[in-house]
């Protein structure tokens, strides 16, 4: 277990270094953000107001075919790519300015 | 009861032929009407009527109550954490967050999770999506849009009676302020009502005016100082020049004095370029310009007289209408006078005589407005009686370019200041003209009706884009002049620089041409006159002498005429090819 814990930061680490990378939260299925690079504020803003937005967008998608499942989101804005990854309990957000 | 037949067959006679017989009908049953019945039923005429079978259905219109709508927005507060935990306490939720990670299934989601992410950020790098691939040909091309002007405000005279607007000039820091002098110039109409007063009217507020200027007599022109955007000059009715700064209000700062003032409307006025910012030359119909300096109001700096005859005589001198003067060059103006003639005008001159170098002569009447290319400082406009004329400074004799004579005289005209081939004309019947010299010289390009009344004054803002016009009855409109004529073409300098060329240089020949004909004529009059003196030393002839001698003149010269044509035609009259041409060579 150590050894994965030493994995998953790595993980977060490599993403992190990624060009454009601006910050990564983690939000539990429950809104609560688990793990972030950004100030606390932004935070609960973006666990707060994706968490609704991914219910929405995967109900949506199970909606119009029930053996669907949403897989990944992403929302382009003119200043910056917010990126979702869902999974049962957990959300992988990372926020990205798109190379020009 | 029940009827009821009865078929029976031997067994023995199955498979037997059937053995057909006929036999009489038989009445079974014969049930007659009972009329007893028939009271229970009403005859009725036969009609049509359709039925369905379906739901009934009804139409209604309902109106709901008014319904009252907000925007509301959500703020997000902390929130999920389970009951145990506190979210204001730091240890709690640090402690909460160390356990989720520790858990299991948090670190293989997160693994996953990561590794999809991670290709998806590189996806993004490697490519970004909205690139321009094509890169956009920028040049949209105009399609020729229909020359326009639209009409953004009109300024009315605030007094009960109507004055004149009789010059406009543009506030100069901008062009946000424009500044009209109003006064009536019709000859001893004015009455004790009419207010001297002129305003300065900002152009978004037309309904009144910023600031009002009030001298004594009423102002005939007004200039701004583009030096100075605070301070103006006018000339007002009783010749005298008025001197005003708009930051010390409405009354004038200084007047000039009577005496030495012009003894007519001062018509126009000009700032000049100096050093000081204070200089400016008047004009006035009696004949002279006067230079001032207005710091020292009391006495003009300099005078000159208008004399063609290079006297400074005043009785004989040319009452001045309008005057010109370009900032870049300094010595030289020009005056327009009511005599028709423009004369141009050296400051620099030792000797008055010499300050006027040359006058030109153009027009029947006078030269309401005087104004040079501000592109081509050689060439200038006039305009005066009916006809607008473009001048070239090196011909003396006509103008290299005219209008057509219009339906009504033209009042005012001025260049604009963008184009160096389009200028505006304001008529009397209220007509704005803009004309486009490199697209029509025949007609106007666009002509656009104001306003019923005559139209006196027209100021074009420095952005080319704005016109300013006044009319008789004191209201000064503001148009706005399509893109289309007031932004500079390409090769438009060129093109308008190659027309003025070729109309300078056509007037020069026919110039050249007329002075070989007076020369000509001179020298065969010379010699005539030589010849005449040798027929009058018998003594005068007397007036029926002469005019026998022009009869016999006359005929004579109709008698070889004839003969002539008669030799022709007896010539011709041989070859008998030519009698048909004969025909038409013989128009008798």
């Amino acid at each position: 277990m150590p050894t994965n814990y030493a994995e998953v930061e790595e993980t977060l680490r490599r993403i992190q270094s990624q060009k454009g990378v601006q910050g990564i939260v983690i939000v539990n299925s429950e809104g609560i953000p688990i793990k972030t690079t950004l100030d606390n504020s932004s935070t609960v803003q973006y666990a707060g107001l994706i968490h609704q937005l991914v219910m929405k967008a995967r109900s949506t998608v199970r909606d119009i075919d029930p053996q669907n499942d949403l897989t990944f989101l992403r929302i382009r804005s003119k200043k910056n790519e917010i990126m979702i990854a869902p999974d049962k309990d957990y959300f992988l957000i990372v926020i990205q300015n798109p190379s020009d | 009861m029940e009827i009821v037949h009865v078929y029976t067959k031997l067994r023995s006679e199955f498979g037997r032929q059937y053995l057909f017989s006929d036999r009489p009908t038989e009445l079974l049953v014969d049930i007659p009407p009972d009329p007893s019945l028939a009271m229970q039923f009403i005859t009725k005429t036969p009609r049509d009527q359709a039925t369905q079978a379906c739901r009934e259905m009804s139409e209604h219109q309902v109106n709901t109550e008014r319904f009252e709508s907000e925007s509301r927005g959500l703020n997000h507060m902390e929130g999920g954490w389970p009951k145990d935990v506190d979210p204001n306490d730091m240890e709690q939720t640090i402690r909460f967050r160390k356990k989720v990670e520790k858990d299991e299934s948090y670190m293989n989601s997160i693994l996953q999770l990561g590794s999809v992410m991670d290709h998806y950020i590189r996806q993004n790098n490697a490519i970004n999506i909205y690139q321009d691939y094509f890169t956009e040909d920028q040049d949209i091309d105009e399609g020729q849009e229909a020359p326009s002007a639209k009409t953004i405000n009109v300024f009315r005279d605030p007094n009960e009676v109507k004055r004149t607007v009789t010059c406009l000039s543009w506030h100069p820091d901008g062009g946000r302020k424009l500044a009209a002098a109003y006064c009536c110039l019709e000859f001893q109409k004015s009455s004790k009502d009419l207010s001297p007063d002129s305003y300065i009217w900002d152009i978004e507020n037309p309904n009144q005016p910023e600031l009002a200027l009030k001298p004594a007599s009423p102002l005939v022109c007004l200039d701004y100082n583009p030096k100075d955007p605070h301070t103006l000059v006018g000339g007002s009715y009783n010749g005298q020049i008025v001197y005003w700064d708009t930051r010390r209000g409405s009354q004038p700062v200084e007047l000039s004095s009577v005496e030495h003032s012009h003894r007519d409307p001062v018509y126009k006025i000009i700032w000049l370029q100096s050093k000081t910012g204070t200089d400016a030359f008047s004009a006035s119909t009696d004949g002279q310009v006067l230079w001032w300096d207005v710091r020292k109001l009391n006495e003009p700096t300099e005078r000159l007289v208008l004399d063609p005859g290079r006297e400074g005589n005043l009785d004989r001198a040319l009452g001045a209408i309008s005057l010109e003067f370009e900032a870049t060059m300094p010595t030289k103006f020009m005056v327009g006078t009511e005599q028709g003639l423009v004369v141009s005008c050296n400051r620099k001159a030792k000797t008055p005589a010499e300050k006027i170098v040359c006058t030109y002569d153009g027009h029947h009447g006078p030269i309401y407005a005087l104004h040079r290319n501000p592109f081509f400082p050689k060439n200038f406009l006039t305009v005066g009686d009916w006809t607008a004329r473009i001048w070239s400074e090196d011909i003396r004799d006509s103008s290299i370019m005219w209008t057509r004579y219009q339906m009504s005289y033209l009042t005012d005209a001025c260049w604009s200041p963008v184009r160096p081939s389009v200028f505006f004309t304001t008529k009397m019947d209220g007509v704005l003209d803009v004309w486009d010299v490199l697209f029509k010289q025949n007609n106007p390009t666009l002509s656009l009706k104001v306003c019923d009344e005559a139209l006196y004054s027209l100021r074009v803002q420095d952005n080319g884009r704005f016109v300013a016009c006044g009319s008789q009855i004191g209201a000064a409109t503001l148009l706005e002049i399509c893109s289309g004529l007031s932004t500079l073409q390409k090769n438009e300098k060129s093109l308008l620089a190659a027309m003025f060329e070729r109309e300078t240089k056509r007037e020069k020949i026919l110039e050249a041409r007329q002075r070989e004909m007076r020369l000509k004529e001179r020298s065969r009059s010379e010699q005539s006159r030589e010849d005449d003196t040798g027929r009058d030393a018998d003594g005068d002839e007397s007036p029926e002498q002469l005019i026998a001698r022009a009869e016999e003149d006359f005929y004579s010269v109709v008698e070889a005429e004839r003969k002539r044509r008669e030799e022709r035609h007896r010539e011709k009259g041989v070859c008998e090819e030519k009698e048909v041409k004969d025909e038409a060579v013989i128009p008798l």
